[in-house]
């Protein structure tokens, strides 16, 4: 027998397979008891199948299964997760909720109402062409340790790594005033990558930058030949990166790859648009923002040229979906257009409490954590240039791919990024490899240097299973697509020598 | 019951039957990680939201022919619930085992020993604890988070082994927000934590910080970026030694090409005599056992006067490389991370520290640290909360935030002038997922020369 990767026959028994209808019915016992209340029900299965140097080094299934009970009373809402999934498990969850409530209520920062909890139904499914029935675990690992044996090009490469995730993601949420919500996600991650080693020199290739290429899609993602490919051209240029010399440093014109303007979107766009930051709420933790509430609708953010969406309709996009955690459809909304600050990534509750329009970003981690203004998709929408009508514009300039480094200040101002693989490009033609290449920058100044978008078939979709924020801190699933874009004027710098 | 007890007592029950499921060829290991948590965060001294979270996890490690698999699964707390779930996993486990290849660095379970700990605390209860810590916070702009209660670990397996921690603790990880002249947002952080909840205690923290509000309070200086003279507080040690624990000090990671201190095992490169880290679990912030129950030296000298002493090993690298292991994490975030850290003190009395620093920076705390090149140990980061221009040993006034990148090699090797004789305790507030147990002990440091580069 060949199990599946879903192991049907051995599928994890929890109560859950059967929580329609008793979760109606808990609700309707706890509905008379608050001033409203929802039972937020999150079953999440994570499979991390990865192999290094064509070796197993971990073989892992995660069955994370709970529910948040939410109670709003006087105006506050309180929160208790549990992951005791019994009659009495919810009774107890929602009795510590009820008491959070009262007691936060007497101290809380805004006055809520079921305004901010809209009654929705509906559903939502991940775009899925072949499911995980449809794959068995034997060929998916078969398939690892042939991408080991691919990224090894040389014996100068020390550490080969493959690895795939695949989350099954099953979400029910209901509420006193008539939500009912089932959203199911399927997503894979993949990994694979190449450590060269020569001397003293260290250098590492991955596709595409840690877990960054990860989906909502099924098992056709996995097509062998491609990723096969994929990890021999990584292997490849692992080696090349040994050899290559050092990044200059000097001010010159900056193309960068979608998945780079992945890290690029997410750090200086995403965050500082949050308005539970804006609010103050993250100042303690993840850290506030150089965005103020009447920078909406006035703020010059970048070049004309710059187009952002909030997109969680995205088809195969890292974290689309149909309503977010407190009930509210998800739609389509431009961030920033023409380069202007248009709308914030504010929920209902960050809306009320700042009285300016916002989106459908309440989101929770899981079943133990409450929702705050997250991420989802946060797109640059195409432009018109090539990537080779780009190059060919820039007189001295680099390429770069793949991030490896990150760091922002807590106003979202001032960053620097490293890259994985860089490229000189000179009189309008990519030249020289060199390795560790980095740039930094100073948020909106940097945005105003956007002197060109590639095109919509130059659109690459990435994401990241790994935004952090929060008190108590979550972290999160997002996807950012973007074609090459080319900055003018950055300050840019290679390793330490 | 008190949650520790009832915790234990089904813990007991359920590993046992669940390994007397096992065949004669067949072992496997139970771990736990679990936690009874109130958390109350606050905006604007007010409260934003509350959450209870009961929530425990076990990963069931099952080998078979020199085969492993490892599944992670929820607990109920309830046997109806929990133990058919761990037998579907047990026989989910038997069919996966087979399909795998031969894992060559397997490490067989043992019976290392046993161990019962439980550290109780004394804590308000939710409400009152709100009440008390939003009295206590009454007129300052205060963000934050407090979280407390009941954190479980243990770790169990086939052939007898059997290890419990529980503790009941508590933080508040706050800051305390003013604007100086220019109207700039300045603010400063504090950090009250303990096993017994004392409200003096709290007052103390939160005038302690306020006593540094008046000095953000006046006017920035503006300092370009350059190399400077700096002090770095407890605080920016502790973040920097942080960022240690993505690779550092992992035996793996250094066979693998991927450690920032391979210059320094190799003795290429080295530190200052003044520098010295080791894990030290006897601080009794952090369980000694790991996931898999093995037992890490109470202490272990990673670096002593600027020289490596030891990597973290876990037991699979020592397989692999045929080395000794010294208890080492072995799985996810863990993986022979830093799990008790102590950087040991010097001689600079800490009330000396501003004198000695002369004219340059204080840094109370840095901010997002990252490997900017890992191969040279090199760090990029930012200045955050208190941090000042001082002359001639006086505070002028806050700085505008700066962005530092240095190799680890001059910060703690040719720039090291002094380390302060105190060491301050760093409780671990990372709640990702759940509440994290441990804490770091770090001293000040004196820096020659520090890096700023916009």
């Amino acid at each position: 027998m060949n199990p599946q990767l879903s192991s049907p026959s051995t599928t994890l028994n929890v109560p859950f397979p059967n929580p329609k209808i008793e979760a109606h019915a808990w609700l309707q016992e706890l509905a008379p008891q608050a001033d409203w209340v929802s039972l937020r029900f999150v079953n999440e299965t994570t499979h991390d199948r990865s192999f290094r140097n064509g070796r197993p080094d971990a073989q892992k299934v995660n069955f994370d299964v709970g529910v948040m009970v939410e109670v709003l009373v006087q105006g506050h809402f309180g929160y208790s997760g549990t992951s005791d999934l019994s009659r009495d498990g919810i009774l107890r969850a929602f009795a510590t909720a009820k008491m959070l409530a009262s007691a936060g209520g007497l101290n809380k920062v805004h006055t809520f109402s079921t305004e901010q909890r809209p009654p929705s139904k509906g559903q939502y499914r991940s775009p899925v062409f072949q499911s995980l029935d449809s794959a068995s675990l034997t060929e998916l690992n078969d398939l690892l340790i042939k991408a080991c044996e691919k990224l090894k090009a040389s014996d100068k490469i020390v550490s080969t790594q493959a690895h795939v995730r695949i989350i099954e993601l099953e979400q029910h949420f209901l509420s006193s005033n008539g939500s009912d919500i089932h959203q199911n996600s399927l997503m894979i991650g993949s990994s694979f990558s190449a450590t060269a080693q020569d001397g003293t020199i260290t250098q590492h290739r991955s596709d595409k930058g840690g877990l960054a290429r990860c989906v909502q899609a099924g098992v056709e993602v996995l097509d062998r030949n491609e990723i096969l490919k994929r990890c021999e051209k990584i292997g490849q240029e692992a080696l090349e990166l040994l050899t290559a010399p050092n990044c200059p440093s000097e001010t010159m014109d900056l193309v960068l790859a979608p998945d780079q303007m992945l890290m690029q979107i997410h750090e200086s766009i995403g965050h500082p648009l949050e308005l539970d930051r804006i609010l103050g709420d993250e100042r303690n933790f993840a850290g506030w923002s150089f965005v103020k509430p009447e920078d909406f609708g006035t703020l010059q953010y970048g070049s004309e040229l710059m187009n952002v969406t909030f997109d969680p309709g995205v088809p195969g996009e890292f974290a689309s979906y149909a309503f977010d955690d407190c009930g509210n459809p998800a739609t389509r909304q431009y961030l920033i257009q023409k380069g202007r600050l248009e709308k914030g990534l504010g929920s209902l509750e960050s809306q009320a409490r700042l009285k300016i329009p916002g989106v459908a970003n309440f989101r929770a981690a899981s079943w133990n954590r409450a929702p705050i203004d997250r991420m989802a998709n946060i797109n640059l929408e195409p432009g018109q240039s090539s990537l080779g009508e780009m190059i060919s514009k820039v007189e001295r300039g680099i390429y770069m791919q793949s991030n490896r480094s990150w760091s922002i200040d807590d106003y979202r101002n001032k960053f620097q990024f490293g890259c994985e693989y860089g490229q000189l490009i000179e009189n309008g033609k990519l030249t020289q490899v060199v390795r560790s290449p980095n740039y930094r920058g100073v948020t909106v100044p940097f945005w105003k240097n956007l002197k060109a978008v590639g095109r919509a078939d130059e659109v690459e979709l990435y994401g990241s299973p790994y935004c952090g924020k929060g008190e108590p801190s979550q972290v999160i699933r997002v996807g950012h697509s973007a074609p090459p874009c080319l900055f003018e004027k950055i300050e840019v710098f290679g390793g330490a020598q | 019951m008190s949650f520790h007890v009832k915790a234990q007592e089904h813990w007991n029950k359920l590993t046992k039957a669940l390994f007397t499921e096992l065949k004669d060829s067949e072992t496997a290991s139970l771990s736990l990680a679990g936690e009874r948590t109130t958390y109350l965060r606050l905006n604007g001294g007010k409260v934003r939201q509350n959450t209870f979270v009961e929530q425990q996890d076990a990963t069931f490690s099952f080998h078979d022919n020199k085969r492993a698999i490892e599944f992670t699964f929820s607990l109920a707390g309830e046997w109806q619930i929990d133990f058919p779930r761990a037998q579907a996993l047990l026989m989910r486990a038997r069919e996966e085992v087979k399909l795998l290849p031969e894992d060559p660095f397997i490490v067989p379970k043992e019976n290392k020993g046993s161990s019962q700990n439980h550290y109780a605390g004394h804590l308000l209860s939710p409400t009152e604890v709100l009440e008390t810590i939003v009295q206590a916070a009454h007129s300052t702009d205060l963000a934050g988070l407090y979280a407390g209660g009941d954190l479980l670990r243990a770790s169990s397996n086939s052939l007898g082994q059997d290890h419990w921690f529980s503790s009941e603790s508590f933080f508040l990880d706050y800051s305390l927000y003013t604007k100086n002249s220019d109207g700039e947002n300045k603010a400063v952080k504090g950090c009250y934590a303990g096993t017994h909840w004392n409200t003096e205690d709290l007052k103390k923290s939160l005038q302690s910080s306020q006593n540094k509000i008046s000095l953000l309070q006046k006017k920035s200086v503006d300092v370009k970026p350059g190399s400077y003279r700096v002090y770095l507080a407890p605080g920016a040690i502790a973040e920097i030694c942080g960022t240690l624990s993505w690779g550092a000090f992992s035996y793996l990671n250094l066979k693998q090409g991927q450690c920032a201190l391979k210059a320094l095992f190799e003795k290429q490169k080295s530190l200052s005599p003044l520098f010295s880290i080791r894990e030290n679990f006897e601080m009794g912030f952090a369980p000694q056992f790991n996931t898999i129950g093995e037992m890490a030296p109470k202490q272990l000298p990673l670096i002593s006067n600027g020289e490596m002493k030891n990597m973290i090993v876990s037991s699979r690298t020592a397989k692999e490389y045929g080395d000794e292991s010294n208890g080492g994490g072995m799985s996810g975030w863990d993986f022979e991370s830093l799990r008790a850290t102590e950087v040991l003190g010097g001689t600079l009395p800490e009330a000396d520290a501003l004198k000695a620093l002369g004219t340059g920076l204080y840094l109370d705390n840095l901010h997002y640290l990252n490997w900017s090149d890992q191969s040279e140990a090199r760090i990029t980061g930012m200045t955050r909360y208190a941090c000042f221009w001082v002359e001639n040993g006086e505070v002028v006034g806050p700085i505008k935030d700066l962005r530092f990148d240095e190799t680890l090699y001059r910060v703690f090797g040719s720039e090291l002038e002094a380390v302060t004789k105190e060491q301050h305790i760093d409780p671990e507030i990372m709640t990702y997922s759940a509440r994290s147990i441990g804490g770091k002990r770090i001293p000040g440091m004196l820096i020659r020369e520090f890096t700023f580069t916009l």
